[in-house]
C-alpha cells in the first residue's frame, strides 16, 4: 500500500531580523502509512511544530521551506499554488490546536464554527453538515450532543472545547489529522476522556494522524509509531514499542530517563513535629470579588486551608486547575490578602497585605512565578533584574552588586554573561533559572514554587528539580512547591497536601504515593497521570458521571 | 586603509530607508527652527517687494506674500514658531498624560476613578472649540499656546498610557516587584515604561502632528502666533488670498506643514530596530 504522507529531505529556513538564514528543519524524512498515528516528540525548538505545519504548506512567519518535498496522497504539498493549498486544507488534512479557547471565536456557536469546513468547501448542504456534526460529537463522548453546538466557547469546559476542536478538524472528512500538542493546557482527569474520545474517532475513522507532543506517556498512548526529533534532526523513528522499551539513541534514552518519577531521597529526616514550623497557614479563607455583608468575598477560591512547613523540608500543594493552589501562594505572600485565617513565618504572625508587611518580612518568603516568560522584565538585562533585590533588600552597590550577580548566576548554573541579556535572549530553562536566582538574591528562608516547571520540557525540569535540590542543601531552604504534576511533586517533596475546590482533600508523606492515597479524589487524580506503556489508556476504568 | 564609519548596522541597528528619509526632513527642520534667523536673506517683517504674490525669482526664492514681505525668510522664522511650540506642548501633554496613566493603574481605586472622569469630561469638549475659548479669554502668547495646546491633548495621551498600563500592570514581574515590597514610583518607572516606550513614542508623534494642525488652524482663525511673527499656518491664512493665482506664498507653507507632519509619522513607524541575533 503507498504511503499517504511522504517526507523526503525536508528543509525549512528562518530569515532573522539582520537578514542572518537560520536552518530550523535539516533535512528530515519519515513516512505515514494510511490509517497510521506518527508522533513527533522532542523538546521545545525540535521543530516538532514547524513538521507538522509542513503537511499543510504552511510555514510560520519569516520561515520559509527551502527544500526537499511533502508529498500528501502523491501530491507535493511544498510546489503547490495557495489556491491549491486552500482547497486540501479541512478535507484533505486539518489541524488540531494546542489551545482550543484560542481556537474558536468567542462571539460565534460553536456549530456553526464546528461546521464552517464544510461550508467553505461546500462540501455538503447545512442541514447533513449539523447532523454530522452532531454524530461527530456523540463519537468524541460530548455530552448531550443535539444541544451543545448551540453553546458558546466560554460556556464549555477546557477539556471539552478541545474535543469540538476535534470535530471541527474531522468533519471535512480528512485523511490526515495533525494535532499540535492537544492536551498540553489540560488536567490529567480531563486529559484522559480527550485522549480516549481522540483514539475511539481515529480508530473508528481509518484516519491517519500526525500527534505532536512533548509528553512521551500520553503519545505512547495513542501513537504507532514515534519519531523523536532534536535540533530539527531525527534521532530515531521506531514503534512506540520499540520506542519506549528498546530505545537505540542516547538521546531517546535521557528523554525516558526523564520522565522516570524518581523519589526524593534524603540523607538526614529533619527532626520536623517538634519545633516551630517554619511557615503555617491556619484556617485560611481568601477569595476574588467585593466583600458580602458577611465580609467574605464575592467568589470564595480558599475555603478553610491549613497548612504547616518544618524548617529545611519541602510541601508539595497538587490539584486541578481551579483547586485553588495557586491562590494559596498568593494568599501566603500577601498578594490576595485572605479574608480571614493565619500566616505565621518562624512563628510570627504575618500582616495580610504584602504592602504592611516590613521589608524583613518579605525577604525572608519569596514567591516564584510558573511562567518566566512573563515573570522577567522583557525591557530590563538580567543584570538589572537580578541587581534590584540586591539593592532594595541589602543595599548592595557598584562592584559588590556585581560580584553577587555573579555569584548568583553561578549558583543557577549561568554564564556571567548572560547578565547583558535580555530575558527574551533565553531559552525557557535559563529564564526560569533567573527567574530563581533573583528570589535567591533576597537571601530567603522559605520559597514558594508556583508550577516552576511546568512549562518546561521534562529534561529540563528534571535539570531544575535537582538544582533546586542542590540549592536546598547548600542554603537551608524550605519550599513549597506547587504543581499539577505528581512526578515532580514527588521528586521533590517530604509530604504533599491535595487539593480540591480550595479545600484540603489530604496530606500524605511523598514515600507513600501514589498508592497511600485514602480519599477517593487523591485516588483519582494519581490514577489519571499517564505511565510509559502502551496499554494503559485502555487500562484505566472509565469514570462514571464525570460532568465536566 | 578602510576607515568604518559608525553607521547605524555597525551599531548594531537596523533602519529601514523610509525611516532614514523622514529622519533626515525631520532633522533638517529642527535644525532650521534653531538656525533659520542667522539665515534669513531679509527680516521677515520688511516690505521688499512692489509686487504681491510675486513669483519664484532668484532675488526672493519663495516669492512674496500678499504685503510684498520676503517668503523665505518667513518659512524660516515660522519653523521656530511651529516646531518650537508644537514641540514644548507634546512633550508636555505625553509627559504628563503617561506619569499620570501609569499612575493611575498602577494605584487604582478612587485616585484612577476620579482622575479618569476628570479627564474625560476634558476630552468631551471639541479641542477647537476649547482652544478658541481659552486663548480668545486669556490672550494669545507662547506660553497661553503651549499650555492650551498640551491641556487639550493631555486627556489622549493619559488614556493611551494608562489602557497599556493596565495591561503591563497584570503580569508577572510586577506581582514580583509588588510582593518584593516596591512602591509606585519605581513600579512606574522601572517595571512599566520600559514595557510601553514603543507605543507611547508612536503616540508622541501622532500627537505632534495633531497639534501641529491644530496650532496651524488656530493661527488660521487668527488666535496663534500673533503679528508681524507668523507661524506656518499663519502664513497659510494671511496668503490665503493668493490661492486663486498658485502664489507660491500659499504653497509653500502647506507643503512645509505636510513634511514635517508626514515625516514625523513615517519616522516614529519605522525607527531603528535594535538588531539582536541569538545566533551570533
Amino acid at each position: 500500500m503507498p504511503n499517504l504522507v511522504e517526507i523526503r529531505d525536508l528543509q525549512v529556513k528562518a530569515t532573522t531580523d539582520a537578514g542572518n538564514i537560520i536552518p530550523i528543519i535539516k533535512g528530515v524524512s519519515f513516512d505515514i502509512a494510511p490509517g497510521e498515528i506518527v508522533a513527533l516528540i522532542g523538546e521545545s525548538g525540535s521543530g516538532k511544530t514547524t513538521i507538522a505545519l509542513t503537511l499543510m504548506g504552511h510555514t510560520r512567519s519569516g520561515c520559509e521551506i527551502s527544500g526537499g518535498s511533502v508529498s500528501l496522497a502523491g501530491r507535493d504539498v511544498v510546489q503547490m499554488t495557495a489556491r491549491q493549498r486552500q482547497a486540501m486544507r479541512g478535507t484533505e488534512v486539518a489541524y488540531v490546536p494546542q489551545s482550543a479557547a484560542a481556537a474558536f471565536n468567542p462571539a460565534l456557536r460553536l456549530i456553526d464554527q464546528v461546521i464552517e469546513v464544510a461550508r467553505i468547501h461546500r462540501t455538503m448542504p447545512m442541514p447533513q453538515a449539523r447532523a454530522k456534526a452532531v454524530e461527530l460529537f456523540r463519537a468524541l463522548a460530548l455530552p448531550d450532543p443535539e444541544n451543545i453546538g448551540q453553546r458558546y466557547p466560554h460556556q464549555v469546559s477546557g477539556g471539552q472545547l478541545q474535543r469540538l476542536s476535534a470535530a471541527m478538524a474531522l468533519i471535512g472528512d480528512p485523511k490526515l489529522v495533525i494535532f499540535d500538542e492537544p492536551t498540553t493546557a489540560l488536567d490529567v482527569t480531563t486529559q484522559i476522556e480527550v485522549l480516549r474520545a481522540f483514539k475511539s474517532v481515529m480508530k473508528a475513522g481509518g484516519m491517519a494522524g500526525v500527534y505532536v507532543s512533548h509528553d512521551l506517556a500520553v503519545v505512547a498512548q495513542i501513537a504507532d509509531r514515534i519519531v523523536v526529533l532534536k535540533g530539527g534532526v531525527v534521532q530515531e523513528i521506531g514503534p512506540t514499542e520499540a520506542i519506549l522499551h528498546r530505545p537505540a539513541h542516547p538521546y531517546t534514552r535521557e528523554l525516558l530517563s526523564a520522565f522516570e518519577p524518581v523519589a526524593y531521597a534524603r540523607a538526614a529526616q529533619p527532626e520536623a513535629a517538634a519545633r516551630v514550623p517554619i511557615l503555617e497557614v491556619a484556617n485560611v479563607i481568601a477569595g476574588y470579588g467585593p466583600l458580602g455583608p458577611d465580609r467574605m468575598p464575592h467568589k470564595l477560591v480558599l475555603k478553610d486551608v491549613s497548612c504547616r512547613l518544618a524548617k529545611g523540608s519541602n510541601l508539595g500543594v497538587i490539584g486541578e486547575s481551579g483547586s485553588g493552589k495557586s491562590t494559596l501562594a498568593r494568599a501566603i505572600a500577601g498578594l490576595l490578602p485572605p479574608a480571614s485565617g493565619k500566616v505565621l513565618l518562624n512563628g510570627e504572625l504575618l500582616e495580610p497585605a504584602a504592602a504592611a508587611r516590613s521589608k524583613e518580612d518579605l525577604r525572608r518568603l519569596q514567591i516564584v512565578f510558573q511562567l518566566a516568560d512573563t515573570a522577567l522584565n522583557p525591557a530590563r538585562p538580567i543584570g538589572d533584574i537580578l541587581g534590584r533585590p540586591l539593592t532594595f533588600y541589602h543595599g548592595l552597590k557598584g562592584a559588590a552588586k556585581q560580584d553577587r550577580i555573579t555569584q548568583l548566576l553561578d549558583m543557577v548554573r549561568l554564564p556571567k554573561a548572560i547578565a547583558h541579556r535580555l530575558p527574551g535572549e533565553l531559552s525557557g530553562g535559563q529564564k526560569q533559572r533567573v527567574n530563581l536566582a533573583r528570589a535567591l538574591a533576597a537571601n530567603p528562608e522559605v520559597i514558594l514554587c508556583d508550577e516552576i516547571t511546568s512549562a518546561l520540557d521534562t529534561v529540563v525540569a528534571a535539570a531544575v528539580i535537582e538544582l533546586l535540590k542542590e540549592l536546598q542543601r547548600e542554603l537551608d531552604l524550605s519550599y513549597v512547591f506547587i504543581s499539577h504534576d505528581l512526578s515532580t511533586v514527588q521528586a521533590i517533596c517530604d509530604e504533599v497536601m491535595v487539593m480540591n475546590g480550595g479545600e484540603t482533600v489530604e496530606t500524605l508523606r511523598a514515600d507513600s504515593l501514589p498508592h497511600g492515597a485514602r480519599h477517593p479524589y487523591s485516588q483519582l487524580l494519581f490514577a489519571s497521570v499517564p505511565q510509559l506503556d502502551t496499554g494503559w489508556l485502555d487500562g484505566v476504568p472509565l469514570r462514571v458521571a464525570k460532568s465536566a | 586603509m578602510a576607515v568604518s564609519f559608525p553607521t547605524p548596522r555597525r551599531l548594531g541597528y537596523h533602519i529601514s530607508w523610509t525611516g532614514i528619509l523622514a529622519a533626515t526632513i525631520v532633522l533638517f527642520w529642527a535644525v532650521i527652527a534653531i538656525i533659520g534667523p542667522w539665515l534669513m536673506p531679509h527680516p521677515p517683517g520688511d516690505i521688499i517687494d512692489f509686487e504681491y504674490f510675486g513669483p519664484m525669482t532668484g532675488e526672493l526664492w519663495f516669492g512674496s506674500d500678499y504685503l510684498g514681505r520676503d517668503m523665505f525668510s518667513r518659512i524660516l522664522m515660522g519653523a521656530r514658531y511651529t516646531v518650537g511650540i508644537s514641540l514644548a506642548a507634546v512633550v508636555l501633554a505625553c509627559a504628563s498624560g503617561v506619569v499620570l496613566g501609569m499612575t493611575a493603574a498602577v494605584t487604582g481605586g478612587w485616585f484612577d476613578t476620579i482622575l479618569s472622569r476628570v479627564l474625560d469630561a476634558l476630552n468631551s469638549i471639541p479641542s477647537k472649540l476649547f482652544g478658541l475659548v481659552m486663548v480668545a479669554a486669556v490672550g494669545s502668547s507662547i506660553p497661553v499656546l503651549i499650555a492650551v495646546l498640551a491641556v487639550i491633548y493631555l486627556p489622549g495621551a493619559y488614556r493611551f498610557a494608562r489602557s497599556l498600563a493596565v495591561n503591563i500592570n497584570t503580569m508577572d514581574f510586577v506581582t514580583v516587584a509588588r510582593a518584593r515590597g516596591e512602591r509606585t514610583p519605581y513600579l512606574i518607572l522601572k517595571e512599566i515604561l520600559p514595557n510601553m516606550t514603543g507605543p507611547v513614542l508612536a503616540d508622541v508623534g501622532l500627537r505632534f502632528v495633531f497639534i501641529v494642525l491644530l496650532l496651524s488652524g488656530l493661527s488660521f482663525l487668527g488666535l496663534g502666533v500673533q503679528p508681524p511673527n507668523a507661524d506656518w499656518g499663519s502664513l497659510v491664512r494671511e496668503n490665503i488670498g493668493g490661492l486663486p493665482f498658485a502664489a507660491p506664498a500659499v504653497t509653500i507653507p502647506s507643503l512645509a506643514i505636510a513634511s514635517l507632519t508626514i515625516s514625523v509619522n513615517l519616522l516614529i513607524d519605522n525607527l531603528p530596530v535594535k538588531i539582536r541575533d541569538r545566533s551570533e
